[in-house]
């Protein structure tokens, strides 16, 4: 059965990780690649790398950020920021992306989907899309241009999907780094007009708000930034928590399937009895 | 052990970087990106690793020559191959990826279009499960039942005779196939944690 995802959006300004807040305050956090590491590390299903500092400067894509990034990532990673052409995909591509992130050049050059779904295919490039609430309706924001465009969400992932991306990613400005639960409302509406895979992001702050957004949309993937950065364990504790409810891949070393959680997702310490046990056991690390 | 000589076949499309480092990380260090003749021809194993549209991939190995140089690694030399997504792909008779298009055609099939129930979404992406139906290889160190990272929106069609693994995603498709020296997978062992090292293992330890 294919599993639902846990994804970890890094967002890096000026080569550096950030937390970002409603798209407009930036919090430093750290180095990239030990963030990809890390993840990596801790059983994540997909990495999704965007760089919002290279279309702002009109720059090339950061190639050594995503090839230093990659070295230790086995696990999908998505690459954003700068993309303008076909050659930068393939150079891209040459330093460890698995697919393309695509959102200014979406916006402003639409044909360019055509052209680079048709040379990569489909499933190599994801459309992102930044959706900003405006009374009750939903539109597509342009955060370079720091403005709310005259587009409907739901018309603008059908006309993405028809222009042949194979995933969505949506992005809450509104519940950017909110950390109150994903804009499940938001997510309907984007699952709902399209038949491609659609990943969210924007609201994580706890475990309980990814079993909600899987339970009740048909989201493929459940993104987060913030959230992963700052607590202990992070994708490791989640999975713990939200396969007990849903099928997802969790495999690492560590399971944490028997202990216990606070209502907030952090790991509680186990009974001493059954830690002295665990004393003296050996765990065996497998050589691959 | 002697170190055997890895060569992932260059033909200027496709992650090629991560399928070296996920091979680097197992220890082969004479494992390089190339696509030269003399290269291919001497290496002890192929991979053919695969991100980009069928009729992207079968033209830019036409343009580069690589067609011969691989069907004399291959079918004459005998070199163990294993490809990757489109790269397992272009082994076909043809495929019907935007119009019809002609593959290496060294493992009879066909290439088509997911069809699926309603509410699958194409392309298929992200972990599934897969049923190895033959544990000789590929999948000698995995577990019986592992997860693998898939991304796709085609699929191969072949005799069952091929078909060393499945998966299921509304129906059957088929995640693994063989003829002789001649391997592939749909999804991304490169890019599926310990699963897809277990795999490559596998297939490096076949190399005698």
């Amino acid at each position: 059965m294919l599993k639902k995802r846990i994804v970890a959006k890094i967002v890096v300004r000026n080569g550096l990780v950030v937390q970002s807040i409603n798209f407009n305050r930036y919090l430093p956090v750290g180095s990239p690649a030990i963030a990809v590491e890390f993840l990596n590390d801790w059983g994540v299903d997909e990495i999704i790398l965007l760089d919002i500092t290279a279309s702002k400067a009109a720059k090339s894509p950061d190639y050594s950020l995503l090839r230093e990034a990659s070295l230790r990532c086995r696990v999908p990673l998505t690459f954003g920021g700068g993309i303008r052409c076909t050659d930068d995909i393939l150079e891209l591509m040459q330093c460890g992306a698995d697919k393309i992130s695509l959102n200014q050049v979406a916006l402003h050059n639409p044909l360019f989907i055509e052209e680079a779904t048709k040379m990569f295919g489909s499933q190599c490039i994801v459309a992102s899309i930044d959706a900003i609430k405006i009374d009750t309706n939903y539109q597509v924001y342009d955060y370079l241009h720091r403005k709310v465009c005259n587009i409907s969400v739901s018309d603008y992932a059908r006309q993405l999907q028809d222009l042949g991306v194979g995933e969505i990613l949506i992005n809450s400005v509104d519940r950017d780094g909110a950390q109150s639960g994903f804009d499940t409302d938001l997510i309907n509406t984007v699952c709902s007009n399209v038949n491609i895979p659609v990943i969210c992001s924007g609201g994580a702050g706890k475990p309980q708000h990814f079993i909600e957004v899987i339970e009740t949309t048909q989201v493929s993937g459940v993104a987060a930034a913030n959230y992963f950065h700052f607590t202990e364990h992070s994708v490791t504790t989640t999975k713990a928590i939200v396969c007990k409810h849903n099928e997802l891949r969790h495999e690492t070393y560590a399971k944490y399937a028997s202990n216990l959680f606070d209502k907030l997702g952090r790991l509680l310490k186990k009974d001493d009895s059954m830690l002295e046990e665990l004393l003296y056991q050996q765990i065996e690390k497998e050589i691959i | 052990m002697n170190q055997p000589s890895i060569i992932i076949v260059d033909y200027g499309i496709g992650n090629t970087f991560s399928v070296e480092n996920a091979i680097q990380h197992l220890g082969y260090r004479r494992c390089k990106i190339s696509n030269m003749q003399s290269d291919i021809l001497n290496a002890d194993a192929l991979i053919l690793p695969g991100v980009g549209s069928f009729e992207a991939c079968i033209n830019n190995l036409r343009e580069n020559q690589l067609d011969s140089i691989l069907n004399e690694a291959v079918l004459v030399r005998c070199l163990p191959i294993l490809g990757i997504c489109v790269g397992m792909q272009i082994m076909a008779s043809s495929s019907e990826e935007n119009g019809t298009h002609i593959g290496l055609d060294w493992i009879p099939g066909k290439v088509k279009k997911l069809t699926l129930p309603k509410n699958y979404s194409v392309p298929h992406v992200g972990w599934n499960d897969v049923l190895p139906l033959n544990r000789d290889v590929l999948f000698s160190r995995t577990s019986e039942y592992p997860n693998f990272y898939f991304d796709h929106s085609y699929h191969y069609e072949c005799d069952s005779t091929f078909v060393v693994a499945e998966c299921d995603y509304g129906g059957p498709i088929v995640a693994a196939i063989q003829r002789e020296n001649i391997y592939g997978v749909q999804f991304h062992p490169e890019k599926s944690q310990n699963n897809g090292l277990r795999l490559f293992r596998g297939f490096f330890n076949s190399i005698s």
